[in-house]
């Protein structure tokens, strides 16, 4: 019970992870994407200007993810870092590739030192999101091993199963940034930014959508398991429930309606992950370990649980005021194009 | 130099079974601290520096404080960002690095960490809210998101040190017939007795440093005939942070020294090259310790009992008192103590000279070499800072959990470790060049920017 409770949380912070920084690493994937100096330098500006006040806080999630994880389940964590330590260390250098670029390019003296920033800022977006789903992978296929040796530190993650989830994860987060900046468009009221990002909202939601149902053939010959954890039971409710509302919000990006499909791309990507959890329980290392037997002693996971129902009735109200200082436009950097002339931007 | 191989060979030798790459791994960890603790330095102490100038502009009405604080908030913001992404990084390496250490105590200690991630996520909110907030929320609203930043810094850190202080005295379970963790007491293990000499010793240190390093940047203003009110703030405002902390830090480090010496006699003695037990032990000041023995400094009779013990006769257990396996690296942890204390003591006589002159002169001391001596103090305290740590954590060795399991037995067996230690080191190399190009360019804008611009308008790291 502790343990679901715990798992629950650990999962709901991975959901938030993969959807508000998920939606950060695919605005990367939107600059690396967005054309030459002159017609990628407002895609570029808005970019900027919509990550700039958020990625902190989006970014912590991740740090809550890896503390609860360690802290709530430490016998499936040390398998885990001792497995798929190569895509986590790269996804990890990522992270800082990332920031150094992004900061430094509205620096460059000329415009190739500005590509090439831009370059390294937008494949260090594409490549940790990527690094991120083919550990996700390795686990949902089964690949990690507990309490003995460890498993394959290459083969682990670069079997068809991993490769498949870490592509959909760079497809997933360029789906929900696109939507999500479709939506802070609309709000700073720029109209050809509106119609490039639901463009690409749209084009990236179908990419996704495809990819998922040729992965789930990919899952059924690599992975079986994890196939039918996800086509039964309350894995499959929710995997029906992910395609029902990434529909709904096609249509809703199609008439326009981005504010709203805002939730539902979040909800769509959220579902996904809960369902690939539900449908491997009760194992949290498939064919190695349950949630029950990694969890730590009751005394642990009740003082963490209770740490977090404290800090988040301080933390969300405290969040909810970050964001809605920002959709409102009262935080942030005013709108500057990026790219056009390398020293333009200051 | 030389001795610094040996203490590099000497760490060497204690590794052994667990993984052919064991050094590299710690020195892989020790290097990612390194990078990240002065950062965590300007976490827990500038924004108090910052809300403090931000209250004295409330108060006085005077705008050259307002300015300060704001250009203040936009170093705070580029060191907050930089520490989020080397944060991150230590995060992995516990796991990436000491797989089997977090498998077996994660749940002892892991509490604290869940206290430091939450507080974490509320200082990256509410910095975020008070740098996007200047001329845009309330005085009086973003005041108190100010003092908010501070208090989780100070909160997140405090975790973490509560997390060291258990390494190094572990307690709050009970071990199974075959070694396994029973009965886990998380709020003991959290208030651990290695805890408070610890906080208060990192958190004046995260003074000295903050201070030392700010109070430097405007004396070398002041030595290039930079001397308008905005440059005699921000050179007063750091100098007096560091007056306080420095000499307070001589006492709270006698504390802290008495401490080890109850809990960690083997770290005490290697701190001070003691090799027997010895009943009325004598204090070497100064001097480098190499192939096994002090050589040089200043030997001042049954000092050593005194200053552990407060008792001149008392006995203080040597290096020989445990088997040549459980001592730590006795190089590093002597010579990094002798480098912390001597530039603690150097810091608290600078400290003491400006506020004499504040005093008797009421003012700045005239002499350049005052100001000459305030540039130096900023890397020298980082120096110290780092080498406290190196006495904490490699006096530790060779345990990572104090006398429960070896630094050796926590190691992963991953392969990659030389090539992920080389990767390390040139990104660091790349982030901090970019850190100190991002704060040269700030610091050449004019500061009546300040009074235009929002303070959002400086470039963040994504």
């Amino acid at each position: 019970m502790l343990a679901d409770l715990a798992a629950a949380v650990l999962v709901l912070a991975l959901s938030a992870y993969a959807v508000l920084g998920g939606a950060d690493f695919g605005a990367g994937f939107w600059d690396l994407t967005a054309g030459g100096a002159k017609r990628g330098a407002r895609l570029r500006g808005q970019i900027k200007v919509s990550m700039g006040p958020v990625w902190e806080a989006n970014h912590v999630w991740l740090i809550v993810v890896l503390v609860v994880m360690w802290t709530c389940f430490p016998k499936a964590f040390g398998p885990l870092m001792e497995t798929v330590y190569v895509p986590l260390f790269l996804a990890a250098v990522g992270i800082i590739l990332r920031g150094t670029a992004f900061a430094l390019r509205g620096e460059a003296a000329t415009i190739s030192e500005a590509r090439a920033l831009g370059a390294m800022f937008a494949l260090s977006s594409v490549l940790t999101p990527f690094f991120f789903g083919c550990a996700i992978g390795a686990v949902a296929s089964g690949q990690v091993p507990a309490g003995g040796d460890p498993g394959d530190p290459i083969g682990a993650w670069t079997n068809a199963t991993s490769l498949m989830i870490g592509c959909l994860a760079v497809a997933t987060s360029a789906y929900l940034a696109a939507v999500f900046l479709a939506a802070d468009s609309e709000r700073a009221e720029m109209s050809d930014l509106v119609a490039a990002f639901r463009a690409r909202a749209l084009g990236a939601a179908l990419v996704t959508g495809a990819l998922a149902i040729g992965g789930l053939a990919v899952v059924n010959s690599d992975a079986p398991a994890l196939y039918d954890g996800l086509t039964s039971g309350a894995g499959f409710a929710m995997v029906l429930a992910s395609a029902v509302v990434g529909v709904i919000t096609i249509g809703l990006v199609w008439t326009g309606r981005f504010e709203l499909a805002r939730y539902t791309s979040a909800l769509a990507v959220g579902t996904v992950i809960v369902g690939w959890v539900l449908g491997q329980r009760p194992d949290f290392l498939p064919g190695a370990l349950s949630f029950e037997d990694a969890a730590a002693g009751d005394s642990t996971l009740i003082a963490t649980l209770i740490a977090l129902v404290l800090a988040l009735a301080i933390i969300v109200p405290s969040l909810f005021w970050l964001f809605r200082l920002t959709l409102a436009g009262r935080l942030g950097d005013k709108f500057k194009p990026i790219g056009a002339d390398p020293k333009g931007e200051r | 130099m030389s001795h610094l191989l040996h203490g590099l060979s000497l760490a060497g030798a204690l590794g052994g079974s667990g993984s052919e790459y064991l050094l590299e791994a710690r020195q892989m960890q020790a290097l990612s601290l390194a990078v990240h603790i002065p950062l965590v330095c300007f976490g827990i102490a500038f924004p108090a520096m910052v809300v403090f100038t931000e209250w004295l502009g409330m108060r006085t009405g005077d705008p050259v404080y307002r300015r300060l604080a704001k250009r203040w908030s936009k170093v705070m913001l580029i060191l907050f960002a930089i520490g989020v992404v080397t944060g991150t990084i230590l995060s992995f390496e516990l796991g990436l690095l000491w797989p089997h250490f977090m498998e077996r105590w994660g749940e002892v200690f892991g509490f604290a960490f869940a206290i430091e991630g939450l507080a974490f996520f509320a200082e990256a909110i509410f910095i975020t809210i008070y740098i996007y907030g200047w001329d845009r929320l309330s005085p009086r609203a973003h005041f108190r998101t100010g003092m908010a930043v501070a208090v989780a810094g100070v909160l997140g850190s405090t975790s973490v040190i509560a997390v060291n202080g258990w390494m190094n005295n572990p307690q709050g379970f009970d071990l199974g017939a075959n070694g396994e963790v029973t009965d886990v007491r998380p709020f003991e293990a959290l208030f651990n007795p290695n805890l408070w000499h610890e906080e208060v010793h990192m958190y004046m240190a995260a003074f000295i440093v903050a201070g030392a390093l700010v109070a430097g940047v405007y004396a070398y203003a002041w030595l290039k005939g930079r001397r308008d009110r905005h440059h005699r703030a921000g050179l007063i405002i750091p100098l007096a942070v560091l007056a306080l902390a420095a000499p307070a830090q001589l006492v709270i480090g006698d504390w802290a020294a008495r401490t080890v010496a109850e809990e960690q006699p083997t770290k005490l003695a290697a701190m001070e090259g003691l090799d027997h037990t010895t009943e009325g032990a004598d204090l070497t000041l100064g001097g480098v310790y190499y192939d096994g023995s002090v050589h040089g400094g200043v030997s001042i009779p049954d000092g050593l009992s005194l200053l552990a013990d407060h008792d001149p006769n008392a006995t203080i257990e040597g290096l020989d008192a445990v088997t040549a396996d459980d001592r730590p690296p006795v190089g590093w942890v002597r010579n990094a103590f002798q480098i912390m204390v001597g530039i603690g003591t150097a810091l608290a006589a600078l400290g003491l000279w400006f506020l004499w002159s504040r005093w008797r002169r009421g003012g700045l001391p005239g002499t350049r070499w005052f100001y000459r001596a305030v540039v130096a103090a900023g890397p020298l305290a980082v120096v110290a800072l780092i080498a406290g740590w190196i006495v904490t954590e490699v006096g530790r060795q060779p345990w990572i959990v104090y006398e429960l399991m070896r630094t050796k037995d926590a190691v992963t067996g991953a392969e990659g470790i030389p090539v992920g230690y080389a990767t390390l080191v040139v990104v660091y190399l790349g982030l901090y060049s970019v850190a100190l190009f991002m704060l040269r360019r700030l610091a050449r804008q004019p500061i009546e920017v300040e009074e235009r611009q929002g303070a959002g308008d400086v470039e963040v790291l994504p």
